[in-house]
């Protein structure tokens, strides 16, 4: 029935109902005078839910001439988008290959690990890198950084963002070759400023505070990347009722989601690991269970193999399954050093 | 944040009185619910229930702060911009300072390897005056496996600063400024906890030290996953002591022997053949930190001490500033000495290696066994 698919409350649907209205076009010529005598309900009602109805109906009316299905897009519109999609660099070369280009806007990206491997380092390091400016191939964004688990260090970041500024005076002097033109004139200090930082201590200021970004970033509408480190602490600890946790995820990744392509920005959700007992064996895996596995875009995990860091795409529509080595410096995440690294493709 | 009442957040009358009448009162309740359920349970349209539902999260939600003005704010109002200093050189100034206010920092190692020790002197420390580098507060130090020795306190206190403490008065004050808690069951750790949120910010209490977080529920439980669970509450609540009050918070863990059916690697892992089969940390090393993964994933720091070849060495294991340094050590009558202030830089997950060679000797509190 047509009816149900309005966006208007119960009683009144059922009101609907019981009067014999149970297909739009029923209500496509009534007054809303007459309506509410029908229903019995106030005039100012009656011509809400002729507003409801006039919303969706407009809504297949206009698109009947043009496309099939409202709101479709068709593919090859979709690639055009695709090509000109935006990357942030994770100032690793290596990664930035395995990732494509880097972390892709308009996208959500989930990246776990265990303790100590970098999550919170690749994820100050993504704030940094998003406010690199539009000359030397950046956004020139800004950054939020949701904390959850109080891991970020402002001393840390003001060095990783030293060392970015390091860099870029580096690239110029090295390509530009004219001494005085282009100089940097950004600063540490500038580079914090335009990180937005919220503290979150329990899963509800999560779920409020991630309503509350889209009107955020309407008024502030120069951030690119929201990066949540991480998104598993509080629903790890408080919860009794499982499946609660599943929808109140759900939602949550959803929202994100329209947040991403909304304001085509980076979406980067931190995520722990615990164990799974699978094929006979204890294994890692990320935290959060299999529904919230479904949720995200991307899926990179951090893991140790050997002596070295490495990443891998463990889930992506649009990349290979593939490995790279980083590593940890004190001027952030970089290249892996070692000599004897390659890109595993599995 | 989260337990504020609809009542209180100015929303339009009609739907105050229906999240009322459903027995909505605070906003977690609001929030927890989807849209759709909202519409069903209220009774109301979407744009209704949508509109609702901004305005409470709006309310709810944190405040911003800019990166810059945290950091100036941190500089201006803490000692040293939120580090403690442990006197110990090469440690501060790989920590950027010291041990992080905030956050917790986890001493982790075998028996008797000093980790009661440093506590001990950290909560001396704490207790001094700014001039000496202390915090100029009082300490709760909460002394679950009845370690705490007194005597030994003031010895150290004694040897490392005998200008204050060879005065009875002096030493008096200093020592005053420490308190000890000897919760005897969980329950009885749990109500010290809530007393301690009560009485943090009105006493000038400067630093927490928990000394053991294994030994609370180690009667209780054998499993380490068990003993995380029950510990799940209590580790959330400590985080949260440690964020509003800004104080440094030191935990110390046990270590147990690692299983062979521990988890150490991915399913991708596990699938692909050539992958280099390693280990985190060698079969050489069978001894892992008492508390599971949640917990190591919650602690900010970890430093592990161990003893390798009769070596003692305490390692920056885990630290979001700090690269994976170790640095020798020895236990003194003045408390815990570095041996280097250059730390040795360690590759890979050997850092977190906990190793007990050529460790024998038992510390008793007469310092028998001193290097």
């Amino acid at each position: 029935m047509e009816i149900l698919r309005l966006p208007i409350s119960a009683s009144q649907r059922g009101k609907l109902i019981s009067a014999g209205y149970t297909s739009l076009y029923s209500l496509s010529s009534i007054s809303s005078s007459d309506l509410a005598r029908e229903l019995k309900v106030p005039e100012s009602e009656a011509l809400e839910i002729l507003k409801a109805v006039s919303h969706t109906r407009g809504l297949e009316i206009s698109n009947a001439s043009c496309s099939i299905v409202e709101g479709a897009q068709n593919a090859w519109d979709m690639l055009h988008e695709e090509e000109s999609l935006m990357h942030i660099t994770t100032s690793s070369a290596d990664l930035d290959n395995i990732l494509g280009g880097g972390i892709h806007c308009k996208e959500v990206t989930e990246i776990g690990g265990v303790p100590g491997i970098g999550k919170t380092q690749l994820g100050i390091q993504i704030a940094v890198n998003v406010q690199i400016p539009h000359d030397f191939g950046g956004l020139g964004g800004k950054a939020i950084y949701i904390d959850t688990e109080g891991s970020f260090m402002v001393e840390r970041a003001f060095q990783i963002a030293e060392a970015c500024i390091e860099d870029m005076s580096e690239y110029n002097r090295f390509l530009r070759k004219d001494f005085q033109a282009c100089e940097i004139r950004m600063q540490p200090k500038d580079i914090l400023e335009n990180i937005f930082y919220f503290r979150i201590c329990s899963y509800t200021e999560q779920i409020a505070l991630i309503n509350y970004l889209d009107k955020f970033i309407s008024e502030h509408k120069d951030v690119k990347v929201v990066v949540v480190d991480s998104v598993t602490f509080h629903f790890r600890q408080d919860f009794d009722d499982m499946a609660l946790r599943t929808r109140v995820l759900s939602g949550m990744a959803l929202k994100l989601m329209n947040l991403a392509k909304k304001f085509s920005l980076a979406v980067v959700l931190l995520n722990q690991v615990t164990t799974k007992h699978t094929e006979g064996s204890f294994q890692l895996a990320l935290a959060l269970g299999d529904s919230w596995s479904h949720t995200c875009t991307n899926r990179i995990v951090l893991y140790w193999n050997g002596n070295e860091r490495y990443a891998y795409i463990d889930k992506s529509p649009s990349l290979r399954s593939a490995s790279a080595a980083y590593s940890v410096t004190a001027r952030g995440i970089r290249n892996s050093s070692s000599s004897c690294k390659r890109i595993k493709m599995m | 944040m989260a337990n504020k009442l609809i009542s209180e957040i100015p929303l339009p009358k009609s739907i105050a009185n229906v999240f009322s009448a459903r027995n909505i009162s605070i906003a977690k309740e609001a929030l927890s619910l989807t849209e759709f359920e909202l519409m069903e349970l209220l009774d109301v349209g979407l744009t209704e229930v949508r509109s609702a539902i901004s305005q409470i999260s709006e309310i709810v939600a944190p405040p911003y702060q800019t990166a810059l003005s945290l950091m100036e704010q941190r500089l201006r109002n803490e000692h040293l911009g939120g580090h403690f200093p442990t006197g110990l050189k090469g440690l501060d100034a790989a920590l950027c300072g010291g041990i992080p206010f905030g956050v917790l920092t986890e001493l982790v190692g075998p028996a008797g390897i000093g980790k009661t020790q440093f506590c001990l002197k950290l909560s001396l420390l704490a207790s001094l005056p700014t001039n000496y580098g202390g915090l100029d507060g009082r300490v709760i130090y909460i002394d679950v496996e009845s370690k705490f020795s007194s005597k030994r306190l003031l010895e150290i206190g004694l040897r490392s600063f005998p200008e204050i403490f060879r005065m009875k008065e002096m030493a008096k004050e200093m020592a005053g400024r420490i308190l000890v808690l000897r919760p005897t069951s969980l329950s009885e750790f749990t109500e010290h906890l809530q007393q301690i949120k009560v009485s943090l910010l009105q006493n000038r209490v400067k630093m927490l030290v928990i000394d053991s977080m294994t030994a609370i529920v180690s009667g209780e439980h054998e499993h380490g996953s068990r003993r995380e669970q029950t510990l799940s509450w209590h580790i959330s609540f400590i985080k949260s002591l440690a964020e509003l009050s800004r104080i440094p918070v030191v935990v110390t863990n046990q270590v147990r022997s690692r299983n062979h059916n521990e988890a150490s690697q991915y399913s991708f892992q596990v699938q692909s053949k050539d992958a280099p089969t390693e280990t985190l940390s060698g079969y050489d090393s069978h001894l892992v930190a008492a508390m599971g993964i949640q917990w190591a994933h919650a602690v900010t720091t970890r430093l592990v001490l161990e003893a390798k070849s009769g070596q003692r060495f305490i390692k920056v294991a885990k630290s979001p500033i700090s690269p994976p340094l170790a640095f020798p050590f020895h236990i003194t009558s003045s408390g815990i000495l570095l041996l280097s202030n250059e730390g040795m830089e360690l590759m890979g997950p050997e850092i977190n290696s906990i190793r007990c060679q050529g460790h024998n000797e038992i510390i008793s509190f007469g310092m028998e066994s001193l290097h």
